[in-house]
């Protein structure tokens, strides 16, 4: 690598989840300047959202510490959050592209004290708990949140208690007066890692998402298992707050579906084996049904499949389930379909319904890529080559493992993109 | 470097001036320990407070610096300065918000106090300890890549190397390049929309690094041993009668898989019964050789059974799935149905698990009339008219059915073919694989020779997270040697793999170390007089870095080092330190601080935390405003693995009543990033009660708990409860002394 002319030798990342982190830090690594753009005010990703990792149920923040760790150690990695990026323009080894910086209302002074939010009065629902709870309008993300800096919803910069806020900073960290600006960087290579959202499950009618308070997905879930989500990690259903002891996690809620997600979002089946795992130290007496059509835990993840089938408190169901009914009364959802290993028909009241909705690209909405010449594949994710490398699930649904292999994979591509001068 | 001289420089932001006395503070600093450079600013990380350290750094000579604000973990953009020899004390996470002062209580106020001039007297004598690293260099670091087996993975892993500006030696031991996959026909669809077919890669790139002057290939040859270590690796190849031996600066494993044997098959799927009973890779073959017919006779084969999970998924065979034999099953229906227009292809399977976009081509193979069953091959026998009888259960159905048909094609599973003797009872975690097994690489470890296997094989280190990981630093394994997988991941997980070696060669060079300690300057220097040749160092060093002389001597290979400390904690004559960490630095550290005399009935209890786990955790408790005992004292450790004995004794002698201890959980599951410390740290400690019991104290008083980074709700209770605990016995009769 000869070449040392600073665009061939800095690489683009935009997303900061961790196929986008991951893509950053091995980059840098190798010795490449890198800039991570992420459109939230920190980062982490979906995978920040997430209580514990199958199989081996620990904690994600383990390591996005390490991670985060190895951002703040190297100075080539630097970091745009609250920013997207616009446009880009030119070839290998020479793109310019076009960042907008989102404001903050709350600047790099900030000392995450939280004296702020003492005086804040104004609530929002919490985005990062999919809006379960409300959280004051300046905030913090959540409690490992990186950078670890606040920031304040724009709807709430224009009110009077926000400039009041100014005087309430110690260190002059607050300016609701910020308006966005528009970066041009030069870089050599651009990798799109922009991840995925949860399949909108109100699409999913026949499952009664939207209509039945006690029907949840699989990302919610995550926020209620975790202790700092909205229930502070008790297991309890919306409608009452009533403990989950019976409850039914429904595969493929939306995906292998030609009417929703075509293909096959690879994790669902092993989610919900771990968020069996979360409702059954909880509550030792409760008892999951898991309705599946294929039950896919590829390669090492049968051993995690094995485990949680040893447990007798876990059933499994061969089926799609046909619709979901509520009872009036109880607000029970009762699952109805027909077992096609037995021919036999049910229709099961469970406290709790988890559907497991699959990944849609963020790249099939809102995070398209603001280039020309990119092509999509049918379900809208990204394929390789033009401008950008796709890295994670911005290519195709990848477990976690499989996320940090293939962006690890990116960050050479994108490394040999950008020594390439065209 | 010339003199040290240190500056301290004291944040009383956030609240710290108005709780603690800072003016006390700061003579803690200047009078009692001596520093010649003692500030205050009212907030320290901006612009003026750093203004005012970089001033001094240049007007007065300061070249080390304390800084006493908040967690290391925070604002570490603004606290970056041009020396190694930096310190943060946190005066506000892990002080200021565990504290309850509000209401003004005087004996909590003096417990804060003394809580912050104790964390101050410890930085400021680990900084004093503290020298600036040395980074290893060595005149002979290669930033040649070697890679090990020339299939579809080791060929691309080559190729990436090379078309990233680095030379890749590639080593084979068969006669041709090309693996398993140039034995087969077609390729299983890798690009939208999905639902190809795709011609066979591998002659293009057998061309394609045949014709890279970057590449230097070896046919049949096979790896006699490897010495050294990352940038230093001394490869000796032995190829026909010829021995050559390459300096190479990090490896790729590429061996790929094996498949397993169908002769240990369950006899309800017949193989042997008769020819026409194949396993999935003799009709790949048979499908590249061009006619699909009966073994037995020749005649065209037309209706085909294939049986998925043949021996996979099964307690008594291979206990995992492989990942990608329902699409090469799927690929192998098309064949026929694409050779035969009336044929008819039967595919049982278990699961059907074709993720990702591979659900188009499930779809596809439906489409063009495969009959896909949910069932099992419950008996094999020859057919009256040649070809097979096969009894099927079909579970959908529910119904149990004889089919006519031509062959029954088996999909067996992959094995790694890294040092593996039998997936199915892999080492226990923590333990080198077995002696017995074949080596790729034969390493000169004193640990051994193998890769040490995660399980059923796998030679990675760390399953999620850091799949590329191993346990011998400077060798990543890519393809079905570390995971069973398909073509295009492999050709995706060599091409990572390729960045992980030539990361790895780059950072050797500047001497920094690797995952997880990333870019860390350090490295364990020793002190041969005092070794007693123990063998502890080389026998607990997670990632081998250790191997001894013929007399027993530990001889250290920098490179192998992560830099956990783990030799350091298991050396019984302290005689293993860092620049910047020893065991003097920490015994040290915790001497210093003040233990009130018995009669003021105030515990002290140290805190051993891992800077991975533990730390953030408890700086979450702080954010959390959750109070904690005053009486803690935390000491951040590396690694659990650096816990030295010497200070559980030091600790216990200089009056300390209690010792918690933080690490990340271990066994099967382990979370440790450095695999194996806080397991060792555990087993280190089981001894302590010798100790305990030689001073005549109550083992109770030094406890290990698992910490996970999230128990921030916890924890609190945890550490209260500890010192609860404690308060409840007798303070220790050493403070006295």
């Amino acid at each position: 690598m000869a070449d040392d002319r600073t665009a061939a030798r800095t690489i683009l990342v935009v997303g900061g989840g961790i196929s986008g982190l991951t893509t950053a830090v091995e980059a840098a690594e190798v010795g490449l300047n890198v800039l991570l753009v992420e459109k939230e005010p920190h980062l982490g990703g979906r995978v920040a959202q997430h209580f514990q990792y199958f199989p081996k149920l620990c904690s994600p923040t383990c390591g996005l510490e390490i991670n985060y760790q190895s951002v703040k150690n190297n100075p080539r990695i630097r970091v745009l959050t609250l920013a997207e990026v616009e446009d880009i323009q030119g070839t290998d080894g020479d793109y310019t592209v076009k960042i907008r910086q989102h404001p903050r209302f709350v600047n790099e002074k900030c000392t995450a004290c939280g004296e702020c939010a003492k005086v804040c009065t104004r609530q929002v629902p919490n985005t990062f708990n999919f809006g379960m709870n409300q959280v004051k309008a300046i905030r913090n993300a959540h409690a490992m949140a990186y950078p670890n800096h606040y920031f304040m919803d724009p709807e709430y910069a224009g009110s009077e208690e926000a400039r009041s806020l100014v005087a309430v900073c110690p260190v002059g960290a607050i300016d609701p007066t910020m308006t966005a600006t528009l970066l041009e960087e030069k870089v050599g290579s651009v990798v799109w890692a922009t991840g995925w959202q949860p399949y909108a499950a109100e699409k999913i009618q026949p499952y009664g998402f939207g209509r039945f308070a006690n029907v949840s997905t699989n990302m919610r879930f995550e926020r209620l298992a975790n202790p700092f989500g909205p229930t502070e990690g008790r297991l309890v259903r919306p409608s009452d707050g009533k403990e989950v002891k019976r409850i039914a996690f429904i595969q493929c809620a939306g995906s292998r579906d030609h009417n929703h997600l075509s293909h096959c979002s690879r994790i669902c089946c092993l989610a919900s084996m771990k968020q069996a795992t979360y409702v059954r130290r909880q509550f030792p007496d409760a008892q999951v049904t898991i309705y599946y059509i294929d039950l896919r835990a590829m390669d090492r993840y049968e051993g995690f499949q094995k485990k949680v089938e040893a447990d007798p408190g876990v059933r499994w169901v061969k089926s799609k389930p046909a619709r979901i009914d509520e009872d009036p009364q109880s607000r029970d959802p009762i699952v109805i379909g027909e077992d096609t290993l037995t021919g036999i028909r049910y229709a099961e009241p469970y406290d709790m319904v988890v559907l497991a909705t699959g990944m849609e690209p963020n790249s099939a909405s809102t995070a398209r890529v603001p280039a020309q010449g990119v092509a999509y594949d049918a379900c809208g994710f990204v394929i390789s080559g033009g401008p950008v490398l796709a890295a994670g699930c911005a290519a195709t649904p990848l477990d976690v493992a499989g996320a940090v292999q293939a962006s690890t994979a990116m960050a050479l591509k994108a490394i040999q993109s950008a020594a390439r001068r065209g | 470097m010339e003199a040290k001289k240190i500056g301290c420089y004291i944040c009383t932001g956030c609240g710290i001036g108005e709780a603690m006395n800072v003016a006390a503070l700061e003579k803690v600093a200047s009078k009692e320990q001596k520093i010649p450079v003692t500030r205050s600013h009212p907030y320290l990380c901006g612009a003026e407070g750093v203004g005012m350290i970089r001033q001094d750094m240049a007007n007065e000579g300061v070249n080390a610096l304390l800084i006493a604000a908040c967690s290391h973990r925070f604002k570490t953009d603004e606290f970056q300065f041009d020396t190694p020899l930096l310190d943060r004390v946190d005066l506000r996470d892990k002080v200021l918000w565990v504290q309850d002062v509000a209401s003004g209580d005087a004996t909590a106020k003096e417990d804060l106090q003394m809580m912050a001039a104790d964390y101050l007297r410890m930085g400021s004598v680990k900084l004093k300890k503290m020298e600036p690293p040395d980074p290893f260099q060595d005149a002979g670091f290669s930033k040649d890549v070697l890679v090990v087996g020339g299939g579809i993975a080791g060929l691309t892993a080559a190729k990436e190397v090379a078309a990233t500006g680095y030379r890749a030696i590639l080593v084979e031991k068969s006669a041709a390049l090309g693996g398993m996959v140039a034995r087969m026909h077609k390729v299983t669809p890798s690009r939208a929309p999905y639902r190809e077919l795709e011609e066979n890669p591998i002659q293009a790139l057998i061309a394609t690094v045949e014709g890279d002057s970057h590449i230097k290939v070896y046919k049949n040859a096979a790896i006699r041993s490897t010495l050294g270590a990352p940038g230093l690796f001394d490869v000796t190849i032995h190829n026909g009668d010829t021995l050559t031996t390459e300096r190479v600066g990090s490896i790729i494993l590429t061996t790929g898989y094996s498949l397993y044997d169908p002769k240990k098959l369950d006899a309800r799927l017949g193989y042997g019964v008769s020819p026409d009973v194949v396993t999935s890779l003799e009709f790949e073959e048979m499908a590249k050789a061009g006619k699909i017919v009966r073994k037995s006779d020749g005649q065209p084969a037309r209706r085909v059974v294939f049986s998925l999970c043949a021996g996979q998924r099964d307690a008594n065979h291979l206990e995992y799935c492989s990942g990608a034999c329902c699409a090469y099953s799927l690929k192998h229906a098309l064949y026929l149905m694409e050779q035969y227009k009336d044929g008819s292809a039967y595919v049982l399977f278990q699961e059907l698990r074709t993720p990702g976009q591979g659900e188009e081509f499930y779809r596809r193979v439906q489409e063009e009339g495969g009959v896909i069953i949910k069932g099992d091959v419950e008996k094999v026998e020859k057919g009256a008219a040649g070809g097979l009888r096969v009894q099927i259960h079909d579970k959908l159905l529910r119904g149990h059915e004889q089919l006519e048909v031509d062959l029954l094609v088996l999909a067996t599973g992959m094995l790694s073919t890294v040092d593996t003797s039998d997936p199915n009872n892999p080492s226990p975690v923590g333990q080198v694989a077995s002696e017995e097994a074949a080596y790729v690489l034969n390493l000169d470890y004193r640990q051994g020779r193998s890769m040490p296997e995660l399980k059923w094989g796998f030679p990675d280190s760390h399953f999620i997270c850091f799949p590329y990981e191993t346990r011998r630093s400077g060798i990543y394994a890519a393809g079905p040697a570390r995971r069973p997988m398909g073509i295009a991941e492999s050709i995706t997980d060599a091409t990572g793999a390729a960045l992980k070696a030539i990361q790895a060669v780059e950072s050797v060079a500047r001497g920094a170390g690797l995952h997880p300690r990333a870019g860390d300057l350090s490295y364990p220097s020793f002190r041969r007089e005092g070794c007693t040749q123990c063998k502890r160092c080389t026998e607990e060093c997670p990632f081998g870095a250790i191997n001894e002389d013929e007399k027993s001597n530990p001889q250290f290979n920098p490179t192998r080092c992560r830099r956990c400390g783990t030799c350091m904690g298991a050396c019984p004559q302290k005689v293993i330190s860092f620049a910047n960490y020893s065991v003097d630095m920490i015994g040290s550290m915790l001497k210093e601080v003040e233990v009130p005399p018995a009669d003021d009935e105030k515990p002290r209890i140290l805190v051993f935390a891992c800077v991975n786990d533990a730390i953030p955790a408890l700086d979450t408790v702080g954010r959390n405003r959750t109070p904690l005992s005053p009486y803690v004292r935390i000491i951040p450790l590396r690694c659990m693995g650096s816990m030295s004995l010497v200070w559980v004794a030091d600790a216990m002698s200089s009056g300390f009543d209690g010792i918690l201890l933080m690490g990340c959980r271990h066994g099967e599951d382990y979370q440790c990033h450095n695999v194996r410390g806080s397991a060792l740290a555990e087993n280190r400690l089981s001894k302590v009660s010798e100790t305990l019991n030689r001073l005549q104290l109550e083992s109770s008083r030094v406890k290990m708990v698992e910490v996970n980074i999230m128990d921030a709700d916890t924890l609190p209770a945890l550490i209260n409860d500890f010192a609860a605990q404690i308060g409840s016995m007798e303070l220790n009769p050493y403070k006295e002394f």
